[in-house]
């Protein structure tokens, strides 16, 4: 305890936003990839394989992140690979990632109507073609807003990288809690740094779906 | 390196695991039951003719849902603290969720009373309703039959984040995990296993959610589909 808060403790916060935002672009791109390659399994044409993917997905979206993390940062560890916090928090929040994203473009997907996939096989295009020339183009405009929304999720979800000990804004205000114990204005600013890199994106996402949906808005 | 799982050393501990399961059920059902209040009357509050009542609902939802849950308990648990008002974990845990929880089913339950159309409410207004009538048979019984299954699917999330309490040492599973991994030394199995259960109870709880809606909502019973 003692000393009050100064331009120093901001600075720290302000680097654990740096580190805030690296994690989340890091699970953000690898939990895209992965995300697109559970859409595929999702939306196969092998019933096995849908089913093997869709049990991962449950299983993924029905664990909470935290014991997920916990799993990988202790269970790679006990098998012998060291990660660092920063790989350990990135590939938990991958996994996590990649059940959500793949989930909801699996729904963007078969929502683009089923003639088209029929018009394409009529023009001869092969399933890859398209799913790449015909399908995706279509799916990804209506992919956009709950993807940008679901990065909210995924910037909340990196405050829980403070427990295995990564450095990011939440630890950084415990850290400068530990020694002011002032925790309304500490945590006060670390909700305020979280606000301004989510609100932004909230309100983004939210005047997409405005957009997608001018032609099908009801009459009020 | 080889490593040889030894689930067998974690038997002796089955006690403690139900009891942190059924903590966090327990946690679940009040957070539920009081998130649920707070979040309808937000929803009519932002709906409502006092643009300050409606301004600060609107505030609170966006708080809340553009900040991370941890951040919240941090804030409440140890700042309330500092102000010399020391609750007990227990409560203070559901305290958090409930703040958090009523803002994401605000948002939802919102979003289901802006499908009743307006001249549902003008023919009740016609046919001489009170306030209190319009807004519980013309407004809000539709729209919670509308939105019941992301209504459910967020209190199922919350289930899941309530793991985030043992931050506060909130002795709920996620809690419990902690302890029994420390004592045992079997962490990677620990948390295998309570992953398990948090699976079983995710699924216990969206089939308990599916038999309430079943039995709210007859109408969604016999067509199998919401109006």
């Amino acid at each position: 305890m003692g000393g009050s808060f100064t331009v120093n403790h901001f600075l720290y916060l302000l680097q654990g936003v740096g580190w805030t935002v690296v994690l989340s672009a890091l699970a953000f791109a690898l939990g895209g990839v992965a995300g697109f390659g559970v859409m595929l399994l999702r939306t196969a044409r092998s019933a096995l394989l849908r089913r093997i993917s869709f049990l991962y997905v449950q299983l993924i979206q029905g664990t909470p992140l935290l014991i997920l993390l916990f799993v990988v940062y202790f269970g790679l560890g006990v098998v012998g690979i060291e990660l660092p916090p920063l790989l350990a928090a990135g590939v938990s929040l991958m996994v996590y990632c990649s059940a959500f994203l793949g989930e909801i473009w699996r729904g963007c997907v078969e929502s683009v109507p089923r003639t088209q996939w029929e018009a394409s096989e009529g023009l001869a295009l092969t399933r890859w073609q398209t799913l790449v020339d015909v399908i995706l183009p279509q799916a990804a405009r209506i992919a956009t807003p709950p993807t940008v929304g679901f990065l909210v999720q995924v910037l909340k979800s990196t405050s829980l990288a403070s427990v295995v000990g990564f450095v990011e804004l939440t630890r950084a205000a415990q850290v400068v809690n530990n020694s002011l114990f002032t925790p309304f204005l500490v945590f006060g600013i670390a909700g305020v740094l979280y606000f301004a890199l989510c609100y932004p994106l909230s309100r983004w996402s939210r005047s997409l779906e405005r957009k997608l949906n001018v032609g099908r808005r009801q009459a009020a | 390196m080889k490593y040889t799982f030894d689930f067998a050393s974690l038997q002796e501990y089955w006690p403690e695991f139900l009891r942190g399961a059924l903590m966090t059920l327990e946690m679940t059902a009040i957070a539920t039951v009081l998130g649920m209040v707070i979040g309808v009357l937000c929803a009519i509050g932002r709906r409502g003719k006092r643009p300050w009542l409606a301004a600060l609902c609107g505030a609170y939802v966006e708080v809340v849902r553009n900040t991370p849950y941890l951040i919240q308990i941090f804030f409440i648990f140890f700042g309330l603290a500092s102000a010399g008002l020391k609750l007990p974990i227990f409560a203070a845990a559901i305290l958090t969720m409930v703040f958090n929880v009523g803002a994401y089913t605000a948002e939802i339950v919102r979003a289901g009373m802006d499908t009743i159309h307006p001249g549902q409410i003008e023919a009740a207004e016609a046919l001489g309703l009170s306030v209190p009538q319009i807004y519980w048979d013309v407004i809000l019984r539709p729209a919670l039959e509308r939105v019941y299954p992301s209504l459910t699917g967020q209190f199922v999330l919350m289930m899941l984040s309530s793991s985030v309490t043992s931050q506060i040492s909130a002795e709920e599973l996620t809690g419990v995990a902690n302890s029994v991994q420390s004592e045992s030394f079997r962490s990677f199995e620990t948390f295998i296993v309570v992953a398990v259960l948090y699976f079983l109870m995710a699924m216990l709880l969206k089939f308990a959610f599916f038999l309430v809606g079943q039995a709210m909502f007859p109408r969604r019973r016999r067509l199998g589909t919401p109006l």
